[in-house]
């Protein structure tokens, strides 16, 4: 589904990214891991072409992202992308959030985006708050609009960038429980997040990055049980001493 | 201080329809230049912004050579080339009368160069998240500038815009270059006819003070709302 080969990106002498490759199946949820600057959230936003890069190719379903002749739109159209800040749209209702992507990009008629916008706003337990602006919602709620929003547009895979990381910390969970909930529906994502706790639970591989590189790409279970590289060691014990 | 002027107000009454449609006047060159300088100052706005080079510094030549020129060296301009460039071009009989036409034209452009800085700071305002969001959702640029940056943009804006629009107005004054009779033109003429020039200047001035004050007085009741929002 996503294949990563060989990218590499600089900003001037300043490199993000070096020489990353992976790759994600269908169907398969993998956890994007690492200290902060070590370029988790680069690489994600390179799958999608909001980050361009200088080297190397990334395919999605068969596109490649950086070809100059790729619509990129299109390409994002069926890609969704969760943003640690949400960025919901403030000047609009959720049910208008819902709506306008489907309604100008996938040209579809308003009713039907409304119904498929509510429906999903229903499956993140939302359907009365469709009529309010997301200021009015708490950081989780609109967390939890903002996926379905991405959902609405029927992404064939679904990229999360820290989705957790601007909240409450008794958000969290009922974010991440729509996360796996749509992971074991068979969903493919990938997520960089600092929940070790839900890579445990739903990730079927762990991806390790630090100083832009990818140091450890393993199943869950030997990335928890076994980690190869000292880096690696020394982050999850950081992390899962909490 | 006045000495012996005796204030003779007579003449303003007989004159009113003749100064309240120089007062139309200038509210028509208000409204078109805010218009237009709005559109045109929104395009220029974006080109500043754009990351295609040479777009960027055509609209900031533009904006830094309008704003380092008095507004009305530009009206002079306008009042002495446009109308025979619109003659040429639209093959009016020469002598028609375009001043209100090239005043309009000319106060569009020289606005919009202050506009454009305005709607710059606006855009820039809008957290760059929110252009990513609408990117990520298959929104191409302009689509994501139209339904997401710019009318968060222009929310942010309006105080400033609308105090723009009142300096505008008093702006508008200064057309009295190209003898059209715009209302301070008007009162100037009245007084003139009349000999009674102080009597209609001043007039002129309290007119501008009321409404420029109660707009402003408008504005800032505004703005207080928009903050409690």
């Amino acid at each position: 589904m996503i294949t990563i080969d060989k990218v590499s990106k600089h900003y001037g002498s300043f490199q993000v990214l070096t020489d990353c490759s992976t790759h994600v199946n269908k169907g398969e949820v993998v956890v994007v891991c690492g200290p902060s600057g070590s370029g988790k959230s680069t690489l994600i936003k390179c799958v999608n072409g909001l980050e361009p890069f200088q080297d190397g190719q990334i395919h999605v379903n068969g596109t490649s992202v950086g070809a100059p002749k790729t619509n990129l739109s299109r390409l994002r159209s069926h890609v969704g992308m969760v943003f640690q800040h949400f960025e919901l749209f403030p000047h609009m209702t959720i049910r208008d959030n819902l709506t306008l992507a489907q309604v100008k990009v996938l040209k579809r008629d308003k009713d039907e985006a409304a119904e498929k916008g509510l429906y999903f706003l229903d499956r993140v337990g939302l359907k009365a708050h469709a009529h309010k602006f997301p200021g009015q919602l708490s950081g989780g709620q609109q967390q939890r609009v903002a996926i379905a929003r991405a959902l609405a547009m029927d992404p064939i895979c679904m990229l999360f960038d820290e989705p957790t990381s601007a909240l409450d910390p008794e958000m969290i969970n009922e974010v991440l429980d729509v996360m796996t909930e749509l992971a074991q529906e068979g969903m493919t994502m990938m997520c960089v997040t600092h929940e070790m706790g839900f890579a445990k639970r739903v990730a079927h591989r762990v991806i390790f990055m630090d100083h832009g590189k990818i140091v450890e790409d393993d199943s869950k279970e030997a990335f928890f049980a076994n980690p190869r590289s000292e880096r690696a060691q020394q982050f999850l014990a950081k992390i899962l001493q909490h | 201080m006045f000495g012996s002027y005796e204030f003779d107000w007579s003449s303003i009454p007989g004159s009113l329809s003749f100064l309240g449609q120089g007062l139309m006047v200038s509210l028509e060159i208000t409204a078109l230049a805010i218009v237009a300088g709005i559109v045109w100052g929104t395009l220029l706005a974006m080109a500043r912004l754009s990351s295609i080079k040479p777009l960027a510094w055509a609209a900031a030549g533009y904006v830094n050579l309008f704003r380092a020129i008095p507004l009305v060296m530009v009206l002079l301009w306008f009042f002495l080339i446009v109308p025979k460039f619109l003659e040429s071009f639209l093959g009016l009989p020469p002598g028609s009368d375009v001043r209100l036409a090239s005043a309009m034209i000319g106060f569009a452009l020289f606005e919009s160069a202050y506009y454009a800085e305005i709607i710059r700071a606006g855009i820039q305002s809008v957290p760059r998240g929110q252009l990513a969001a609408a990117h990520a959702l298959g929104m191409s640029y302009p689509q994501a500038m139209l339904h997401v940056v710019l009318p968060q943009a222009f929310r942010n804006m309006v105080p400033l815009l609308l105090t723009q629009a009142i300096i505008l107005f008093q702006d508008t004054s200064l057309v009295y270059v190209s003898a059209l009779a715009d209302f301070f033109g008007a009162a100037y003429k009245v007084g003139d006819r009349d000999g009674r020039l102080v009597e209609l200047v001043l007039f002129a001035g309290a007119v501008y003070f009321v409404l420029c004050f109660a707009a402003s007085q408008a504005v800032r009741h505004f703005q207080r709302r928009l903050q409690r929002a």
